[in-house]
């Protein structure tokens, strides 16, 4: 049992496993810090809308750039994040319809055309098509020159690891600083709107800095490991984390405990579980890292100590 | 044949039997999809539409697979609708009950519905494909919708299934109106208030399930939408907004099966969203109601009558106008000539301007709660608003105002 244990940790888990499952964590952490707040400020479908329209903008920048590389990528999804919000709150001055509509409203015209681009133009000679945008590529993130733990010193091999993984790491450490910088301006502003402007906090901008900061882990996170996780990581770790606590600051830590026991059982269910019923082959790390998040929000309905609305009764 | 060709022909049905009848179910299924919608939209929950089409997906593998268990290729499209219907209210059931029995709002038990059940759906899909690779083909299109290759049996389901919707939506539209507007007023009128919102709930999962294989379950919540959005813009009233709303899901679905049928390439369930898309810009600029280029023109209008009765106050009181629209709208009604002074009709109009302000000032002394002043926009002239006598009874004030100033 223990010697599986090691065989299973060794030098093939670093090189297959390892980058995966690290990028998976950051990935889902990244996404819940800002869904903690956006929970709160029932904005939690924004996350929603935000990574249907991350597609449009990466197939933007490829049709202005004629390339398949990072950062025009990230730049074209944001830009096309900012687009999405301008336009949901231009829909709803106009039409006067409530926001739910609004956003249904754009970021399916958005998805639409982005869709139709992608058919449209030639894109048959790079990798990107609606499945990879969905489902994106978790399990071929791999550590080709890894060759075990001491990989993890060595500067050569370091250099080697999948771009995804400092890209993600960093964004992380930009979402986490701008989330602990302005602690107090959001919390303030998340609870009692009009009692923070009186205080003199600009809540406009930062509702809007914090959809930029969603935008931000949205487009990142999408590049590693698809729009799937997004949207499952921006909702379910903050709600089940609501469900355990009254205080915003544990609520943020639960959020990030979650999201990482998602992004690591979710991996290892989808690339050994198969394994397990004797078949060979493995089932979609996204996929699986999304029903893991749901089951836990499951038990947190049922069992998370506050789970009720103030006055609820205590139902059996 | 020219793309043009072949699309004018497709669209007068005469490109071949198949692709007619592939819009013609697809024309039903958006106008049921508009009439459902509107309804959904009036009781704000549009996006609970999208957590029930998300969580079709799972539904759609576990039918597959079954099937295949019972040993048949698994594609027999009515079995997908089904276990599709099945999952698919299950999320929905999922969203009712997080939102009644937690502390969580609807919308983030939508987005976790919708995420979870996705997610799962997906790892199902990656199951069916080692499972039996090349016969699955075709699942995959659920997502986007594709009437490639669609048998004449599937697209008869659709059409009848739409049809049936449209009618359940006839059929329940007196409750919905009540409910979407006012539920609290249904519910003491004895109407069970959960239960239509879970008629219109399951009306919206029928077009769901029914639009999957042309629409694709990514987008078929455009077509609950979309159509709704654009028909408020121009109407106040329910009847004819949900009207609007069926033939705007009714030609979107129809125009854009045709013009995918005319680029067989090309998904057909983005060409349907963007068509609706196309008929809510439409709404959004060209309604005279609410559109964009209405309102545009009224407020010019209001602001030419703003300037003009301002113009003539200043020419009444004597004083010069140096404001450039104003002086440009007085020229162009011939009150006053290129260097300023007024014209005999301008002062005709400048002296009917200043007494109907003397009248309105008076009114407002005297008659402080009549609803005439409270309408009072600042322009109207008081004879509109008030009877000769009324007048005439303010005239006597004014007079008598004046004789005890001298």
């Amino acid at each position: 049992m223990i010697n599986d244990l090691i065989t299973a940790l060794g030098a093939e888990f670093v090189q297959l496993s390892l980058t995966p499952i690290v990028i998976g964590i950051l990935a889902a952490i990244a996404c819940a810090l800002p869904g903690n707040f956006l929970l709160l400020r029932r904005q939690a479908l924004i996350g929603d809308a935000i990574s249907h329209v991350v597609l449009p903008g990466i197939v933007a920048a490829f049709l202005v750039t004629g390339t398949i590389t990072a950062v025009p990528m990230m730049l074209g999804a944001g830009a096309a994040a900012i687009v999405a919000v301008v336009m949901i709150e231009i829909v709803k001055r106009l039409g006067r319809v409530e926001p739910g509509a609004a956003m249904g409203l754009v970021f399916t015209t958005l998805f639409a055309a982005g869709v139709l681009f992608l058919e449209i133009t030639d894109t048959s000679s790079v990798h990107i098509d609606v499945q990879h945008a969905l489902l994106g590529n978790l399990e071929s993130l791999i550590w080709f020159d890894a060759e075990g733990w001491g990989s993890l010193i060595d500067p050569a091999a370091l250099a080697t690891l999948p771009p995804q993984l400092p890209r993600l790491a960093i964004v992380l450490v930009v979402i986490a600083l701008f989330i602990f910088l302005f602690w107090k301006e959001l919390k303030i502003s998340t609870f009692d709107a009009a009692f923070a402007e009186a205080v003199g906090i600009r809540t406009r901008t930062l509702g809007f800095a914090l959809v930029v900061a969603t935008a931000i882990a949205a487009v990142a996170a999408f590049d590693a490991v698809g729009s799937i996780i997004v949207i499952a990581m921006f909702v379910c770790p903050p709600a089940s984390a609501r469900l355990m606590t009254n205080q915003l600051g544990q609520q943020v830590g639960w959020s990030v405990i979650f999201a990482t026991i998602s992004a690591i059982l979710g991996y290892v269910f989808a690339g050994y579980g198969p394994g397990w019923f004797g078949s060979p082959y493995a089932v979609s790390a996204a996929g699986m890292i999304a029903t893991i998040s749901g089951l836990i929000l499951m038990l947190t309905c049922l069992f998370g100590p506050q789970r009720k609305r103030i006055g609820q009764q205590a139902e059996t | 044949m020219s793309f043009l060709d072949y699309f004018i022909s497709a669209l007068f049905l005469q490109a071949g039997y198949n692709s007619a009848l592939v819009a013609v179910g697809a024309g039903l299924l958006g106008l049921s999809a508009g009439s459902a919608g509107a309804f959904i939209f009036l009781r704000k929950r549009a996006l609970v539409s999208d957590a029930i089409s998300h969580a079709t997906l799972p539904g759609v593998g576990l039918a597959f697979m079954i099937m295949v268990a019972f040993g048949s290729d698994g594609r027999w499209l009515p079995g997908l609708i089904i276990g599709s219907a099945v999952s698919s209210a299950i999320g929905l059931v999922m969203v009712e009950w997080i939102t009644r029995k937690t502390r969580l709002t609807e919308d983030a038990a939508i987005g976790a519905v919708l995420s979870v059940f996705f997610g799962f759906g997906i790892v199902l899909l990656t199951i069916i494909q080692t499972m039996s690779s090349g016969r699955q083909a075709g699942l995959e299109n659920f997502l986007l919708g594709s009437t490639a290759g669609m048998l004449i049996s599937e697209a008869m389901t659709i059409a009848i299934a739409g049809a049936l919707a449209a009618g359940f939506v006839f059929l329940l539209r007196r409750p919905m109106t009540l409910v979407a507007f006012d539920p609290d007023y249904a519910a003491t009128t004895g109407v069970n208030v959960r239960n239509i919102d879970l008629a219109m709930m399951g009306l919206a999962l029928i077009v769901t399930v029914i639009g999957l294989k042309i629409v694709g379950l990514i987008l078929i919540v455009a077509l609950l939408i979309i159509p709704p959005v654009a028909a408020r813009f121009w109407t106040n009233q329910v009847g004819p907004m949900i009207g609007i709303a069926a033939g705007v899901g009714g030609l979107s679905g129809y125009i854009g099966a045709v013009l995918s049928a005319a680029e067989a390439s090309l998904p057909t369930g983005p060409i349907i969203v963007l068509v609706a898309f196309g008929f809510f810009l439409i709404s959004a600029l060209f309604s005279p109601l609410r559109g964009g280029l209405a309102s545009w023109l009224r407020h010019q209008r209001f602001q030419r009558r703003v300037h003009r009765r301002q113009g003539l106050l200043s020419l009444a009181r004597r004083e010069p106008i140096y404001d450039g629209l104003t002086i440009r709208i007085l020229r162009r009604a011939g009150m006053i000539r290129a260097d300023g002074v007024a014209t005999t009709r301008g002062r005709i109009a400048a002296e009917k301007a200043a007494r109907d302000e003397a009248r309105w000032a008076m009114a407002r002394r005297i008659l402080p709660d009549d609803s005439a002043i409270e309408r009072y926009d600042g322009l109207t002239p008081i004879e509109r608003m008030m009877t000769p006598d009324q007048i005439a009874e303010i005239d006597h004030m004014i007079q008598t105002a004046q004789g005890a100033k001298a």
